[in-house]
């Protein structure tokens, strides 16, 4: 059976070292991804997921593959098979780190035959599920067929019945303790009655509801105490057949899990953690779509889309999140964003970069509809406090990241900078803004520049000018809507009152 | 077992919900007076007649059969408080066990069960000694199924079966567990079995004489977790029915307090009726109309509050509104028109939870919902005005009256000029009487009351609170068309000694 990865399809072989090695981009904290990644992946730390997300796939092909994966997971039947089939893993593994813990024989044997039991309940259901969905990616094909065959492989079946049988036969186990002063007599069950069941039969016409719960919850850790033990030792004397049957099993059944499943398991949690993740948006209102990603067009654009990390928050705190548009067309390659403070520019900076991230690792983008471009390399400058020691020294080292940044940088590569040369005069920060952005223009690599000095938004045909905006009434009111126009504009307040509603009119209306 | 004395079919809930307007009727109808003539000083009689009171029945049957049981307690009081003493002692007594009652142990569990089930096995014997003995004096259906219900569920065979379970949970042959493998194949689905009916050795006479073989674990006197371990197997065997025990103990008493808080409601009643007889209070049993349904009438009917509070006889007022939608109440100041409008809620509240009135006669259909809106005292502490202040009350109204409501209006909407007011006042009572809802309204607006005057409806009728020629009240409300005066001349020249 050929070797297959649900998460990188055929580049399978190569990818293991590359991936599992990664770190964070150094982008991550200015784009906020840190956070994004760190809330998607929270629930999921067993699967060690971070190092699919910290790496790009520069590869359309590839990026395309997951989209299909994604697009067939959209399909709830599957999503919820799927989830069945990684949450019974999970039990399975559970089972067998208990296993592990236990020194008594006859535990550790039980503990590792519900591991077993498990991990076949999850492959058959899965193989059931699967053959009852429409599949339509190329990932969840290849996966079908190789999982149906091993679940027809004599290896699997063989496993299945041994497995069915010694839980049959531990399931006939019966037995009576007679416990009297220190004595503990152990023998067969030979069907006496039900105590309890008669007293309650008797006190059942005072039943009154439900009532509250007598029963003591015995603390029912796993391990045994010596006494159960001897106990346990002599119910296996009574059933001498079973118990020698199912040391046996134990045995040979050893070395049971699948490789190839075994890396499924994992590599689907991408999936899952990130659809997860997003439904929470799409509940309220929110869309997500798989964008048109091209390695060789520049004209990007999405609409409706917002910043993922500032939703997140918005959702917690229930106000509504403001979505924006934009879109570059023809030569237009630099968003340069101008107007009020606290209006949302640092937003669209960060919506914009996270939107291109999140397009390079296959995963769908935040909007209803997107075109976005294949990028070699992001680059982001943002100002760093912690760096602030004096005047010339901010400056300074200003200019020396945005130089590294350029240095690096190619015509495939994004950009985006958050108020660059803030530690420096009107004039001077305006002289130094033109100049990189002259520079960037002639690199012509897609850039949002972040600024409060709007002559940056006139230098070249090349730039688009982005403004926040305010209610008209009231300037105090931002609307977070970031438009394309040029820089400027002054506003006007407004009102509002109720009454209680007791007119005639009104009284019957509201009377039922 | 249920005792079924205040619905034909349910019991009575002590944790229903109070009608939302709870608050404002208490406090415009002095419901607390009446309250405490019923409760005469008792907690559990007061809540159980608040309760009663605010959440009385809307179909005329369930009425009547509070009303029969009602009567069958007034023949029988001293019967009726002698099973009400012997609840309140049972229920009190299981107080003193109760805390042990948390216990982490099954064998302490069931220790305080099988205690708790001797003391509540003498009371079930006394109910029974009493329905034995007395289930003939009662006619009521009521009653009479109660004491057959008595009879049939505690016969002799019962009781000797509960008092055999008494003496065999102690078990002092021993504990006969099963058991199966549950998880990591430790012993799961533990369950007691049944001791043998072959005498006192069964048990190790039917172990010993067995084909299949007994293994035994001896646990060493000095081995203290082996020890532990025993106690907690026989507790894992008991668990199942010290819990069944202690919860059907739990089913007696709540058995044993709602057949209480039942009766406390009737020893409310025999409580009122009681002072009102001692005070030569005319009572009887209303009768009650279907929803909707017109022949509204009374006679000799009083303030029972206001009665309680003077402890004494006051006069009553006779009517016939019957078929009207809209009663306005003019007249003399003090002339005892809210007196009248108090008497109205009064006993519409005490016909439909099943008492007797205080009238010498009444009938009335029953209403969906009782709403009372008086003017209330200027607070200080609040910012919006007054006029504000009734429409809001006024709004949280329209939020839950309902078609076949009544609403008693007490000088409203008057915080404002009076063509202002009588123009809210007309709209609102307007709307009200086109959705079915009947109202009483005492006013001073004449633009108001004249205003309704004027339309010669049907279904509106004028009374007024009677004033002799010398300016003397009656405290009688008649029917007259609304005059410009209410008199305050009067008052005035009264407390100026003028006249």
């Amino acid at each position: 059976m050929k070797l297959h990865s649900i998460l990188f399809g055929e580049m399978a072989d190569s990818r293991i070292t590359e991936t599992e090695t990664a770190e964070v981009p150094d982008f991550f904290s200015d784009l906020i991804l840190d956070q994004i990644i760190d809330a998607i992946t929270a629930d999921k730390q067993e699967y060690h997921l971070k190092p699919f997300f910290y790496t790009p796939l520069h590869d359309i092909n590839l990026i395309r593959y997951r989209y299909e994966v994604m697009q067939d997971l959209a399909d709830r039947n599957l999503f919820d098979c799927i989830k069945a089939f990684t949450s019974k893993m999970s039990c399975m593994r559970e089972q067998l780190v208990q296993a592990d813990k236990l020194h008594y024989k006859y535990q550790k044997e039980s503990w590792f035959l519900a591991a077993v039991e498990v991990y076949c309940e999850a492959v058959g259901c899965l193989v059931h599920d699967l053959s009852l969905v429409e599949l339509k990616s190329r990932g969840f094909l290849a996966f079908r067929d190789y999982i149906t065959e091993y679940y027809q492989s004599q290896i699997f079946t063989a496993l299945l019945t041994e497995t069915k049988q010694s839980k049959t036969d531990l399931s006939l186990v019966q037995y009576c303790m007679l416990i009297q002063d220190n004595c503990i007599q152990v023998r067969k069950y030979a069907a006496e009655t039900d105590y309890s069941a008669a007293v309650e039969k008797t006190f059942e016409k005072f039943r009154q509801g439900a009532g509250k719960n007598y029963q003591i919850q015995f603390s029912d850790y796993p391990e045994m105490n010596h006494v159960e033990e001897q106990i346990l030792d002599f119910v296996a004397k009574l059933y001498p057949e079973i118990f020698s049957r199912f040391d046996n099993y134990c045995i040979v059944h050893d070395n049971y899990l699948d490789e190839t499943l075994k890396i499924f398991d994992r590599e689907i949690q991408f999936y899952i953690a990130y659809l997860e993740f997003i439904e929470r948006f799409e509940q309220n209102g929110l869309k997500f779509c798989y964008p048109q990603v091209s390695s060789t067009g520049k004209e990007v654009c999405a609409y409706e889309s917002f910043d993922l990390a500032l939703a997140n928050k918005l959702i917690g705190e229930k106000v509504r999140v403001v979505c924006n548009d934009f879109y570059l067309k023809g030569n237009e390659r630099i968003f340069v964003v101008s107007g009020p403070n606290q209006g949302g520019k640092t937003t669209f900076a960060r919506t914009f970069g996270q939107l291109h991230y999140l397009a390079g690792i296959g995963c769908p983008v935040p909007g209803r509809k997107a075109q976005l471009f294949l990028f070699d390399k992001l680059f982001t400058h943002f100002e760093k406090a912690e760096n602030i020691k004096n005047l010339r020294g901010k400056l300074q080292d200003d200019l020396v990241r945005i130089y590294d940044i350029l240095n690096q940088a190619t015509a495939d590569s994004i950009i985006i900078m958050n108020e660059i040369f803030t530690s420096t005069t009107l004039k001077d920060a305006g002289f130094l803004g033109k100049q990189i952005m002259k520079r960037i223009v002639q690199l012509d690599a897609l850039c949002v520049c972040v600024t409060f000095i709007d002559e940056l938004t006139a230098c070249s045909e090349n730039i688009v000018s982005l403004v926040s905006t305010v209610v008209p009434e009231n300037p105090a009111l931002r609307t977070y809507k970031i438009v394309r126009k040029s820089a400027g504009g002054r506003l006007y307040a407004v009102s509002l009152a109720e009454k209680y509603r007791l007119t005639y009119e009104c009284l019957k209306e509201r009377i039922q | 077992m249920k005792a079924f004395l205040m619905y034909r079919d349910s019991d009575f809930d002590m944790q229903q919900k109070l009608p939302a307007n709870e608050q404002a009727l208490i406090q415009d109808l002095a419901l607390d007076t009446l309250f405490a003539a019923m409760a005469r000083g008792d907690k559990l009689l007061f809540e159980v007649a608040k309760k009663a009171v605010l959440t009385g029945l809307t179909n005329p049957d369930g009425i009547v059969y509070r009303q029969r049981i009602l009567q069958d307690c007034l023949q029988n009081a001293s019967i009726i408080r002698e099973i009400y003493a012997i609840l309140a002692e049972s229920i009190e007594g299981r107080k003193k066990y109760y805390y042990s009652f948390f216990s982490k142990y099954p064998a302490a569990i069931l220790h305080q069960a099988i205690e708790q089930l001797e003391l509540f096995f003498d009371t079930l014997k006394k109910m029974r000694t009493i329905a034995d003995q007395y289930a003939d004096h009662f006619v009521s259906e009521g009653f009479t199924v109660f004491f057959a219900m008595l009879r049939r569920e505690l016969d002799d065979e019962y009781l000797s079966r509960i008092e055999e379970y008494l003496k065999e949970l102690t078990f002092r042959d021993g504990v006969l567990i099963s058991a199966e493998l549950g998880k990591g194949n430790k012993g799961s689905n533990y369950v007691l079995r049944k001791n043998s009916e072959e005498g006192k050795h069964g048990w190790r006479q039917r172990f010993f004489g067995m084909k299949t073989p007994v293994y035994v674990v001896h646990i060493h006197a000095r081995d203290e977790s082996g020890a532990r371990a025993l106690a907690e197997l026989r507790d894992r065997g008991i668990n199942l029915v010290a819990d069944v025990l202690a919860r059907s103990t739990d089913h007696i008493r709540s058995f044993f307090t709602i057949l209480r808080t039942e009766l406390a409601f009737y020893i409310g009643c025999m409580n009122l009726q009681e002072q009102l007889v001692n005070m030569g209070a005319p009572i009887s049993f209303p009768l009650p109309l279907n929803l909707g349904e017109p022949g509204h009438s009374f006679q000799g009917l009083y303030d029972v509050c206001l009665a309680l509070s003077l402890k004494q006889r006051i006069v009553g007022n006779k009517g016939k509104p019957d078929n009207k939608k809209l009663v306005i109440i003019t007249g003399a100041n003090q002339g005892g028109k809210s007196t009248f409008l108090r008497s109205i809620g009064l006993a519409q509240l005490m016909l439909q939870c099943g008492m007797f009135v205080p009238a010498e006669a009444l009938s009335a259909s029953v209403c969906s919902g009782l709403f009372t809106h008086y003017k209330r005292e200027e607070d200080a502490a609040m910012n919006s005005g007054k006029l504000d202040e009734e429409l809001s009350r006024m709004s949280d109204i329209a939020d839950h009256i309902t078609a076949n409501s009544l609403i008693l209006f007490n000088e409203s909407f008057a915080a404002t000029n009076e063509r202002e007011g009588a123009e809210i006042a007309r709209q609102i009572v307007s709307a009200l009487m086109e959705k079915q809802i009947k109202i009483f309204f005492v006013t001073h607006q004449y633009e108001f009351a004249h205003g309704f005057y004027e339309k010669k409806s049907e279904d509106i009728i004028f009374l007024r609170a009677e004033r002799q020629n010398d300016g003397e009240r009656t405290f009688k409300i008649v029917e007259g068309e609304p005059l410009q005066t209410s008199y305050g001349e009067d008052l005035y020249n009264k407390i100026f000694g003028t006249a």
